[in-house]
Parts: C-alpha cells; structure tokens; sequence
C-alpha cells in the first residue's frame, strides 16, 4: 500500500466473557482497494466485520483494545450519534442472506429511499429517481416497475442485487462484504462478484470481501488476510498468496481443496478441527493440526513478519 | 446389469392456484455395482427431489425405479422397507438429520433395531466396529450429537447409513456444510468407504469440484432434466452442453485466472413455466432457433473433432 490508508484496523482485540474471539488484528485497506478476508467459521473475519461498523453484540462482545481508523478518525470512539452518520452513508455493508437483511413489509422502492433519505438532504421523488438509477445499474430488469415489489417476489440473485443497490446509495468510500454470494448457486455468484468489482473500478470505493471460499478471493482481491484462531496469520497480495504461500496454515488449506488434487486420489487432509474461542491452544493456534511443528510453535504466538508478505509462523514455507 | 435403472422417472409438484412445478421431468439413468454416480446442478435443477424420489421418500409422479432387479415403484411401505436396508442416504445438515435427544450409540444402532438384527450384545459390537469404520472414538456411543463438530456429525451419520451394509448410498450435498478443512477429512472417508464396501454411490451436490473428485460418472441436471452425462473425466476436459461448459468456467479456482470466463446472463427460470424447446436456451450464449421450438433428447451424439460421440441433450451436435 503506498496510499494513505482509507481504513487502518491496529491491533484489535475482541472479548466475550474474557476469552478473545479475535486478538493482534491489523489490516490495512486503500481506496479503490478489494481486499479478501478469509478463513474457516469460527476463525474471527465476520466480528472483525462488524466491529468497523461498530454492529457487534455489545454486551456480550467488548472491545478490549486496539483502534479502527476509518479515514483517520478512530471509529471505536464515535458517539452513536456519529455512528448513524457513518454507517450506510462513508461504509455499507451487505449479507450473506439478503432476505433476512431486507424488510419484507417494505417495497424496494421504499428500503432504498430510506438509506438517501436517512443521510441526504433530498425529495421523495428525487429519492425515488436516485433508486431506479441505482436498481439500473446494478441489473434488474424493468427497475421503475421493480421499485414497487416485495422482497419475496424477487429471486435470490436479485434481492442481492437489491442489497447491492441500498448499499451504493450515498456512494460509501468502503463496501462490506459478508460472505455475498455463500447463498447463491455458481453462475449467479459469478455475476454478483463481477458486478461488485464493475462498481469499485467504477466508483473507486474500496471492498472488503469476507468469504471462506479461496477461489473467489483469488479471482476477484488484490491482496489477502488469512484468519486462523483470531489471529491474521498470512497477508499478501493475492497473486503472492496462492503463488507462494508461507503460512502452513494457507498452504495446508490450499493444497486441501479437490481442485488442486487429481481426481480419485486421497486429498491431503488437515487433521482435527478448527478450535472455538476459548479453547484455542497455547501458541499457535494451528499447531496441534499443524505437519510442521517446531519447538517454539506450542509455546509462544509467532509474530506477523516480513515485508509486503507476512506470516505468523514459526517454521514458514521456504 | 446395473444395481439401480431409472427410467423417465418424474415428479411433479402441486401448486395451489397456479400450474404445477415440474421438479423432475424423465429423468433415465443407471448405476452399477460399486460405481459413484455424481449428479450436479444449481438450486432448483431437482436433484435433491431425484435423489428423495429414487428412494420413495418423496412419491414419484411417474416412471420407474428398478433396484437390484426390482421394480420399487408399486411395493407397498413393508416392501419398501425391506429394500430400503440397501440403499441408505446422508443429507447436507449433520445437524437436522441426528435427533439430538438419543446417544450416539443408539442413533447408530437404532437401523439395527428396526430391522431386527442381532441382539443387544450384537448390536452393541456392530456399533463400537461402525465408530471404528467412521475414525471417531468408542466412547463416542455414550454421548450426545451437540457434543460433536458438525465434520464428526457426519461421520456419526455415514456410521448410521453403513450399520445395514447397504449396496447403494445417496449423499445429497453431504460436505457442503462443512468447512474446507473438513470437507476434504470427510470426502476421503467416503471415497474410502466406498473403495473398501464396494459401495455404490449417487453423490449429488452443486460443487462442481467436489463430484469430480468422486465420481466415475457425472450427470449434469438443469431446470429437472439430465442435460449431459458421461465419464467424469471427458465431462470435465471436454464439456458438450452449453450448460455444462458454463458451469465449468463458473467455478473460481485458487491461482486460475477470471479470463475468458463463459458469462451467463439471468438465473433459473421458473420451474411452473419452463420455456419452451430446450429449458436452457433463454441463457444459453449459443442459442438458435430450433432450440426454442424442440427439445433436444439426451442421446448419444457424434462432437466435431472428438473420437467418441458424447451422451447430451444439445442441438449443436447431431445425434
């Protein structure tokens, strides 16, 4: 990253009932920049997403230290009163379910005019019209009619359409993205990511896209952050990560997947499971799964080093 | 003779004030002995509702369903039982199929139980060698579901389908909920289990990735209908349908690049009105006119420049 950075996490700590869920998070995100966030469930990238929005379940979750600055202003001390100001307006976020995220009792039309009524100064009707315009661009047919449907009369594909459309309407200078295209089957994944990439060149808003699956980082990210236990373990430009990748971690999970073995054949299995919050191990997290232990590994966190590749590891890939 | 001999089989959905869906439309295909069958397809292809049909745990509208030389199609529920000892299934929620209120032990056990075989002793041994079989612990029979990771959920339910040695099992997206670590645990157990017990398997499963690690052959479904099927590998190397060929380019692979990238516009179309002629020609980049007036049969058809004619339900290739 030579830019100043549009959001700077640094060293992030996230508690429930003293245990950390997610602990030591930095990540740095430029304008105009994609960055993937991935990891298995449990791992720490959705609390890490919300917590910039400031959307955690605050009890139980505490943020137990480290600063999120959002265009140099450490949101984790805004006012709620602030906070209704930044979200949906400088940061959008958008779901994996867009049906549990959008209002089935609303018109489309009328969920939209909601997010530009909110944070602009502007008519219904000139509410309405920014609404169709945004329902065009992102692809659904016949958007004035569309405007005056439910959610439930749309298809998966298209409510996330829809979600994509609330989230553009202020021209957020950084997109969420949580697991966007889990739900929705293979060829309408394809269109939603391209469509979400159409819009950041266009824009020049910058997207963090959460997601376990680490083909649609690899296609779509300029550079990656690896969770594991809460922890990043592995950033680097995408090309570097599935390139080289340094963490046993990333090369165990990348070397796992059926589409990097032979047919037929045993696929290299990590053993073990992914620990929950609270019963990680001592260390690293990933050592009791890890084929390339060495004497430091059970005893101390390894640092995230290195220059624009880093890892958390004690006995990195050569 | 094939182990299981589907023959047009289809399933239709009512639906109040409106026309029916069409969830399954002659569907024909086989499976031999100790063969992986793969059945791939988006949402609504119906082959979840294939997968329920071939066992009647949905009734089929219409066709037949022959299983070991047996049409199951008019037994009666006693019958159907019996037959049921060899074709088991394992579904996609390790969660929502175990009954959380039962021990491991039992849950495993209980298809013993209801086919009356062995005693309690009996049982009890079948069910400590069934653990063995899956890699989870012996004490694990004395525990409850809640207390496993949904990857050890499946083994307890794969542990269940295997306690009556069936010859057919039907996994109807059975690692898609699972993480990419444990996935990879979970189909090198299948594909184990399947190599030792010489089972027969139809692995259904929208990951296009997943069935061609697994299977011997594939069977591609859209809108209800087999649109192509063959060798995994030629499916794979040498797509035929539009369809098919989509779908391959769809899936994003670590380190392959997005170039030349088959875009398909649109989604599904409404299974209570599919379009006429071939379902997939208001998607399809290829599309003429014929296909929009006939629908092409899934018969062997002869590809430019390829050796062997391929099995696909295509106007492109003559058949």
């Amino acid at each position: 990253m030579s830019q100043q950075p549009l959001l700077d996490i640094e060293d992030l700590k996230i508690t429930v009932g003293g245990n950390a869920v997610i602990e030591d998070v930095s990540l740095g995100i430029a304008p105009g920049e994609m960055v993937g966030l991935v990891g298995e469930s449990g791992c720490g990238k959705s609390v890490t997403a919300l917590s910039i929005m400031r959307l955690l379940a605050e009890p139980p979750m505490r943020v137990a230290g480290g600063r999120i600055l959002f265009e140099n202003e450490d949101v984790l001390e805004y006012s709620e009163r602030a906070l209704e100001k930044l979200r949906g307006d400088r940061i959008s976020m958008i779901f994996q379910e867009p049906m549990t995220s959008l209002n089935p009792v609303f018109t489309i039309g009328e969920q939209i005019a909601e997010t530009l009524l909110l944070h602009r100064e502007i008519s219904s009707s000139a509410a309405e019209a920014r609404a169709v315009e945004l329902l065009e661009r992102v692809g659904i047919p016949g958007p004035s009619a569309a405007l005056r449907r439910y959610p439930h009369q749309l298809s998966g594909g298209q409510r996330q359409r829809v979600m994509i459309a609330m989230a553009l309407a202020c021209e957020p200078k950084l997109l969420i993205a949580d697991e966007p295209t889990t739900a929705l089957d293979v060829t309408v994944q394809a269109q939603i990511l391209d469509l979400i990439d159409d819009l950041r060149r266009e824009t020049g808003m910058a997207v963090l896209l959460i997601t376990h699956d680490l083909g649609v980082v690899s296609q779509y990210c300029d550079r990656v952050a690896v969770m594991y236990g809460g922890r990043i373990v592995e950033t680097a430009s995408a090309e570097d990560l599935f390139g080289h990748p340094r963490h046993r971690y990333t090369e165990a999970l990348l070397r796992t997947i059926p589409a990097s073995n032979p047919p037929g054949t045993d696929l290299p299995a990590i053993p073990g499971a992914v620990p929950p919050p609270g019963r990680r191990p001592s260390g690293c997290a990933f050592h009791p799964r890890c084929h390339a232990v060495v004497e430091e590994c059970p005893r101390l966190v390894p640092d995230l080093v290195g220059g624009t590749h880093r890892a958390r590891c004690w006995n990195p890939v050569a | 003779m094939s182990l299981l001999q589907v023959n047009k089989l289809s399933k239709t959905y009512p639906n109040l004030g409106g026309p029916p869906v069409q969830a399954v439309s002659e569907v024909s295909l086989h499976v031999d002995e100790g063969e992986v069958l793969g059945v791939v397809g988006e949402s609504g292809c119906g082959k979840s509702t294939l997968g329920r049909s071939l066992l009647r745990l949905i009734e089929p509208s219409s066709g037949e369903v022959i299983f070991a030389g047996k049409s199951l199609t008019r037994l009666s529920q006693t019958e159907m039982k019996a037959v049921r000892r060899d074709m088991q299934v394992i579904f996609q929620d390790p969660f929502g199929s175990l009954n959380p209120r039962h021990t491991v032990g039992y849950i495993i056990g209980e298809p013993l139980i209801v086919h009356r075989r062995g005693n309690k002793a009996e049982r009890r041994r079948r069910v400590e060698e069934l653990l063995g079989i899956v890699g989870l612990p012996q004490d694990a029979a004395d525990r409850y579901p809640h207390e496993f990771s949904g990857g050890q959920r499946q083994r307890i339910a794969i542990a269940r389908a295997l306690a009556l040695d069936p010859k057919l099992l039907i996994a109807d997206e059975a690692v898609s909920a699972l993480d990419v670590s444990i996935q990879s645990q979970i189909i090198n157990l299948i594909a184990d289990l399947q190599k030792r017990l010489s089972l027969a398997i139809i692995f259904i499963s929208h990951d296009l990735s997943v069935i061609r690690h697994v299977s011997d052959r594939i069977a591609v479904m859209y809108l209800g209908r087999i649109v192509e099927v063959g060798p995994a590998e030629e499916i794979m190397q040498a797509p035929k349908h539009p369809y098919t060929q989509a779908l391959l380019s769809a899936v994003p692979r670590p380190g392959v690049a997005r170039t030349e990238r088959i875009k398909l516009a649109g989604e599904l179309p409404d299974p209570t009105d599919p379009p006429s002629g071939c379902a997939f020609h208001t998607r399809c980049p290829k599309v003429m006119d014929v296909c929009r007036l006939e629908r092409p049969d899934l018969v062997q058809r002869q590809i430019d420049g390829h050796p062997t004619p391929g099995e696909a339900a295509c106007h492109l290739y003559p058949a």
